[in-house]
């Protein structure tokens, strides 16, 4: 019996390895992948996506432990800095090659026009260096450090210059990143819960509801959302703090923005709902609770992924055009829309350009999720050719 | 045809039934009503308020009543063209709107335009020159359109504009002309003002537009019926506009329908940072000063104006292609 049993054991192996043998091994890893899988191979064979994706990490992780990788506290003001110009650094001392420094910026005054005027004082460099201590802050209001990513001893040094306070905006561009960044997720996310909601009921359902939710999203999509999102967001009470109101403009974002959302997931449904392993499932007993979860949602995950990340910019340009104009979130709070604010008017441009540095990172970070939107569409239907 | 007229025109009213809804609550949402703050405002200026003028307002718009029956007074004024008061400007609000409202129009139109007749010439060249140095600085010069902000875009412009001439580009006449009367040199100064915010506001929709344009035309190029027809020796110019341009042209009219809204809030914003005297820059200070009659008008009209231009880009659409007319 025992050696019957071992017989049929050797044999079996036999068939297997000659199968094995047959396949080119990279076929046969392609063939058993998962459906993840295959999307993560596809995915990556999409250069920009990647490099979208680095971005977008660095520029999280960069926000997640902002007061850290931010030299100074994004608040605190010195009026010997206010309009500083970026100051570069540096890799050449008189001529010698030394460890990156930068020259300290001296606030004096033009003898003609009397104008304030910033002079770089290039006889005594300031080293830069990693780790130093410098500002006081509580990481998450939990650890408290003085330890900040980069910084000089003495002096300050100012990567994107000073505000008309003084503050330094590279603390504060990378603070701002903080709440720029969240409120686009943040947003997204609540789009897509009614997305999912009433796009799936909609697909899901069909008959009248179905044409009345379609109506919404019609009328939804056909208004120009900048005039309702300033309306509504006027409607906010002034006494509200920073992050009632953070939350309020997440909600206005995304009151407007679920629409698109929410036509995607019910295309999909639609089509699903005619898939064999729907019907199969139906036939079977599954409860509609069931079907939705774990047959028809599983099969279009990815392709709802993709769809919410090509929404996320433009929650995030939403965000800065209302902050700009003063309407969204406000100074106190920091972020990049609050930031563009202070440069209103071209004249205060044309004095100190670097004031739009805030609008650079918008445009990284919304053009990096373009790409990486556009590169998770492709590896979305990894089936497809 | 006719049925999908009829049924494109049904579809019409649930819609702006929905759009005044939304205009109404945005009127509604702030606490309190106009009419108090209304008298509010006139005893902090000094003026005697007025009770029977208070009255009479209240009674016109129904203040006091259900917000259901408020509702209904207020669609009935606007039916007979009232607006409602603005405060910020003590004018009837249809007044103020219909001094801004053309100049508005201009600009979306002028915006419109632009982003057609530059969107599809270098979508199509970017299809049809595929993978080539051109494409890919067109496509990218695109991404950049469609990534940034409308009043960043603004700022820079007029920042570059001031460097270059010494000039502010602000406001829709020079100084020369603004209290003049209509010129060749007046016309030429509007052109001249125009072009710049134009551009401006159709950036995002003319990225939009050469992404779509370019999808649909590589989609059509790469079937079998071109093939075949390149093989029978076809040129290629008439090849590609003879066949796969009429079929990409499609998504391209029904497009119509997004780029406009995005082409209104582009021409708020742009008109805000530019100054120039449209609806965008009322609209801003009617929210600043609470003045949410004007305020939930403006979105009344610039909501109302953009489905009609959709309705139009439908029909368009069902003229064009059968399929469309015919339900297929």
């Amino acid at each position: 019996m025992s050696d019957r049993a071992q017989n049929s054991d050797d044999s079996q192996s036999q068939v297997d390895d000659r199968f094995v043998h047959q396949v080119p091994p990279q076929f046969s890893a392609f063939s058993s992948a998962s459906q993840w899988q295959l999307i993560r191979w596809r995915f990556l064979k999409h250069r920009v996506a990647v490099i979208a994706l680095g971005v977008l990490s660095l520029l999280y992780v960069c926000a997640m432990f902002a007061e850290f990788v931010a030299p100074y506290n994004p608040r605190s003001t010195d009026p010997r800095y206010t309009h500083a110009p970026p100051q570069r650094i540096r890799i050449f001392h008189s001529g010698k090659l030394s460890l990156p420094f930068v020259y300290p910026v001296v606030k004096g005054r033009d003898p003609q026009t009397l104008a304030t005027k910033y002079s770089e004082d290039v006889d005594t460099p300031l080293k830069l260096r990693l780790f130093v201590r410098g500002d006081p802050y509580r990481l998450w209001g939990l650890i408290g450090s003085n330890i900040h990513l980069f910084g000089v001893k003495r002096e300050r040094f100012m990567l994107f210059g000073g505000d008309a306070a003084g503050r330094d905006l590279f603390s504060r561009t990378i603070c701002g990143a903080r709440l720029s960044l969240t409120i686009g997720l943040l947003g997204v996310f609540l789009a897509l819960l009614l997305g999912i909601l009433l796009g799936g009921t909609s697909g899901y359902f069909g008959g009248t509801l179905d044409l009345l939710i379609q109506r919404l999203i019609e009328t939804l999509r056909s208004i120009p959302t900048l005039p309702l999102w300033l309306a509504l967001s006027v409607a906010l009470p002034d006494h509200w703090s920073i992050s009632q109101r953070f939350l309020a403009i997440t909600v206005v974002l995304s009151i407007v923005g679920w629409a698109d959302l929410a036509r995607e997931v019910r295309g999909k449904f639609m089509s699903l709902r005619e898939e064999d392993f729907v019907r199969a499932a139906e036939l079977g007993g599954a409860s509609t609770r069931r079907l939705i979860f774990s047959h028809m949602l599983p099969s279009f995950y990815s392709h709802i992924i993709a769809a919410t990340t090509l929404s996320v910019p433009g929650m995030i340009l939403g965000e800065t055009t209302l902050s700009f104009l003063g309407l969204g979130l406000q100074a106190p709070a920091i972020s990049w829309g609050v930031l563009l604010s202070d440069a209103q008017h071209f004249r205060v441009i044309s004095q100190t350009p670097w004031f739009l540095i805030p609008g650079l990172f918008v445009i990284i970070t919304v053009l990096a999720f373009n790409f990486l939107g556009d590169g998770l569409r492709d590896a979305a239907d990894p089936y497809a050719n | 045809m006719q049925s999908y007229i009829i049924r494109r025109l049904l579809y019409f009213i649930p819609t702006l039934i929905l759009i005044s809804v939304i205009s109404f609550a945005i009127i509604q949402a702030p606490p309190g009503d106009f009419v108090t703050t209304l008298a509010v405002q006139m005893e902090a200026r000094g003026d005697q308020v007025d009770e029977d003028l208070i009255n009479a307002l209240r009674a016109r718009y129904g203040l006091g009543k259900p917000l259901w029956q408020q509702y209904l007074i207020w669609i009935g004024n606007i039916l007979q063209g009232d607006l409602g008061v603005s405060m910020a400007y003590n004018q009837p609000v249809s007044r103020i709107i219909m001094d801004r409202l053309p100049w508005s129009l201009l600009f979306s139109f002028s915006a419109f335009i632009i982003v057609y007749s530059i969107g599809f010439p270098i979508g199509f060249l970017s299809a049809v020159r595929q993978y080539s140095i051109l494409d890919y600085v067109l496509t990218f010069t695109g991404f950049i359109g469609l990534a940034t902000p409308n009043f960043l875009l603004a700022l820079v412009l007029l920042w570059v504009y001031f460097e270059a001439t010494g000039q502010a580009l602000v406001g829709i006449f020079s100084v020369e002309y603004a209290v003049a009367s209509w010129s060749f040199g007046k016309f030429f100064d509007l052109l001249n003002h125009l072009w710049i915010p134009a551009l401006i506001i159709g950036t995002a929709g003319t990225a939009g537009l050469i992404r779509i344009v370019r999808a649909n035309l590589l989609d059509e190029l790469k079937k079998l019926y071109v093939t075949t027809a390149r093989a029978k020796g076809v040129s290629e110019i008439r090849l590609i506009l003879k066949y796969p341009v009429r079929l990409a042209i499609n998504p391209v009219i029904s497009n119509i329908g997004y780029v406009l809204p995005a082409l209104i809030s582009g021409e708020v914003i742009t008109s805000i940072v530019i100054g120039l005297p449209t609806i965008g820059p009322v609209l801003l200070r009617a929210l600043q000063t609470e003045d949410m009659f004007l305020a939930g008008s403006i979105v009344l009209i610039l909501s109302v104006l953009t489905l009609v231009g959709t309705l139009v880009s439908d029909l368009l659409l069902a003229v064009i292609d059968p399929r469309i007319r015919h339900g297929v």
